[in-house]
């Protein structure tokens, strides 16, 4: 095999169509939010100058957004603004989009990777569960305990978890991040609550970040713990049953160290991938959330803006979702060639 | 002599769908959460289609006098925030489910088709730029792309349908790409080629064909997604608009009153839970019979 023979040439080409890749699917997502935003049926120029404005002041406006220009070249100089990190300007907060995404950013980042946490924690358990007891009662109840989470409205379940939680049993704090005396308290480090009010020593507040978190948390959980441990049950039913399993049962090897072990490292790569597509999912699964309990994140922005007919803010957060969406999806494939070696060699 | 061997060939060949079909339906009968979920699939296409005749009220019509009332013997479901029933309203409701899956379905499901077998079949560029473009269009989130296309578009059912037609075509391209691959240089199709059968016609009469078990098993599963985004995009506000009585926004007005009036917004999110659970079971029993893969494995 040529390939072999001239390895640092192979994985060279390899990063670059790896890049290539990327580049392409992020330009395609530039293309889709450009085009969204040219089918708009208000016209641009009057929602920034207003309908009473002088003619010139119409032409003028006109001519500074490129409208003037054919299509290729103000797709162009999109990406090229984009490129430069100028996302547009937000009509109703009439800041750059990329600060306030960046403002809110954090939060939907904390909310989302507790909730992964919690969807790893339980999903991965569960679903080696199912493959063990497979067609037993354990599997059945866990396929279950799936469906509904892949069936279920996820904001409807937030009002009902506030309803429940909130309203009648009082477990948990309610809608927002913080109770309203606890907000500002702490300075803006990171942006993340739990983070930022660690670092300060509030403890008082870090616990009632907690307790405004948990809810919305184990509601994404649950979201990602449905498709994680229905991964990992399929996985897992494939590797129990190779034969280096029986080999390992034959050489009188524990249940436990069987499954553990053996089956769940090489199951291990595949769940790499499928944790990281979920953490996508849980990025657009707090869009939902976020309404649901007046969490400051990008979801709460975008619908937000949605009201106050903010296009540019809409389509910024919209762009900036998928760019980590993208990059989290091509991720998953470099960690499934770096931890699996046969990928590697098979690739070509 | 020869007519005499067709028409048994043909009476042979009935017989044989029959007795497939009929082997189809006792195994599909072995699996209760795929027959719970066939029939919440039918018990919803029966509410469509009676929707009047079950339902007990106008449910455009306020009563004022009824306004967020618990529920009684008069309103099952208790009334909304204009006094409308909620049970009726669900009835109707579910006209509108059926309506925006319908659409979404019968135009995502030929578009990913028709692309994926073109660009199975045909190979080289056409194969490379469609595939390019199919991947773009998975790799975005499909919640937020959707919003992002109907705030543009302007909200309403139809725009709604639109939006989810434009993230739910790429599984089907793939799927039949897929297929497409594998029987583009069958015996069969390179016996048709020779018969003289141009690359059209062995698309769509004998690529597309093979491909419809997995679309089947694809399109039940995807009912239940496509349910989940309208009724988000309901939610929001970009669905259906008021007064139409669509589920998602049903529970967006009720939000208001969850915690003293909890029924006007739970009541219709456990209507999407069960309908989007329904499709969901019958789609696991589907991919059970259906999909020549797990068969093997089995």
């Amino acid at each position: 095999m040529p390939a072999t023979t001239n390895r640092p040439l192979r994985l060279f080409i390899d990063i670059g169509l790896w890049l290539l890749t990327v580049a392409i699917t992020l330009l395609g997502l530039a293309a889709l939010t450009f085009f969204i935003g040219r089918i708009l049926p208000i016209d641009p120029v009057l929602s920034i100058v207003g309908e009473k404005a002088l003619p010139e002041v119409y032409q003028r406006v006109y001519l500074e957004l490129g409208l003037d220009k054919p299509l290729w070249q103000q797709f162009i100089d999109y990406v090229i603004k984009l490129l430069r990190g100028d996302f547009g300007t937000s009509f109703s907060t009439s800041r750059p989009v990329l600060t306030d995404l960046l403002n809110f950013f954090p939060a939907t980042l904390e909310l989302s990777t507790i909730g992964l946490l919690i969807g790893v924690a339980l999903g991965v358990p569960m679903g080696v569960a199912s493959a063990y007891w497979h067609e037993k009662w354990p599997d059945h109840l866990i396929r279950i305990i799936g469906l509904v989470g892949y069936s279920v409205p996820v904001f409807w379940l937030g009002l009902v978890g506030l309803f429940v939680f909130y309203y009648l049993l009082d477990w948990v704090a309610g809608p927002g991040q913080l109770d309203v005396f606890y907000v500002g308290v702490v300075d803006r480090v990171t942006g993340m609550i739990l983070i930022d009010s660690a670092l300060a020593g509030e403890w008082d507040i870090f616990w009632n970040a907690v307790s405004h978190m948990i809810l919305p948390a184990l509601l994404l959980g649950y979201y990602s713990l449905a498709y994680i441990s229905r991964m990992t049950r399929s996985v897992m039913l494939d590797q129990l049953s190779r034969e280096y399993v029986l080999t390992a049962r034959l050489k009188g090897a524990s249940e436990f160290r069987v499954v553990m072990g053996h089956a769940l490292r090489n199951a291990a790569i595949p769940l790499v991938t499928v944790i990281a597509l979920s953490y996508g999912g849980l990025l657009e699964g707090s869009v939902l959330i976020e309404t649901i309990f007046s969490w400051p994140g990008i979801g709460n922005y975008i619908y937000s803006s949605l009201f106050a007919a903010d296009m540019n803010a809409v389509l910024g957060g919209t762009l900036l979702v998928g760019i980590v969406f993208v990059l989290l999806n091509m991720l998953s494939d470099v960690l499934y060639r770096v931890l699996d070696p046969r990928s590697r060699e098979l690739a070509k | 002599m020869s007519l005499e061997n067709q028409i048994d060939t043909r009476t042979a060949l009935r017989a044989a769908r029959i007795t497939e079909l009929k082997r189809f339906a006792a195994r599909f009968m072995r699996n209760p959460l795929g027959v719970l979920g066939l029939i919440i699939v039918l018990l919803l296409l029966f509410t469509a289609a009676f929707a009047p005749f079950l339902a007990t009220h106008d449910p455009y019509l306020p009563t004022l006098s009824a306004r967020l009332s618990a529920p009684n013997a008069e309103f099952w479901f208790g009334a909304d925030e204009l006094g409308r029933d909620i049970y009726s309203r669900l009835i109707y409701g579910s006209r509108l489910t059926l309506l925006i899956v319908g659409l979404v379905i019968v135009t995502s499901a030929p578009i990913g088709l028709v692309i994926g077998a073109v660009s199975g079949t045909a190979g080289g560029w056409v194969d490379a730029v469609f595939m390019r473009i199919t991947d773009v269009f998975l790799s975005i989130p499909k919640l937020l792309l959707a919003l992002a296309f109907v705030a543009a578009l302007g909200p309403g059912i139809v725009n709604a349908a639109l939006a989810i037609t434009l993230t739910a075509w790429p599984p089907y391209a793939r799927l039949a790409r897929a297929e497409a691959l594998v029987i583009r240089n069958s015996d069969f199709v390179n016996a048709v080629r020779l018969a003289g059968a141009s690359e059209a016609r062995i698309v769509f009469l004998h690529i597309i064909p093979m491909c419809l078990s997995s679309v089947i098993v694809r399109m039940t599963f995807d009912m239940a997604g496509i349910i989940l985004t309208a009724a988000g995009l309901g939610f929001i506000g970009l669905g259906a608009q008021p007064p139409l009585p669509e589920w998602g926004a049903m529970i967006s007005t009720g939000r208001k009153f969850i915690f003293d009036q909890w029924w006007v917004a739970t009541i219709p999110g456990a209507a999407i839970f069960v309908v989007s659970l329904g499709f969901n079971l019958l789609g696991d029993a589907l991919r059970d019979l259906l999909d020549p893969h797990l068969r093997q494995r089995n």
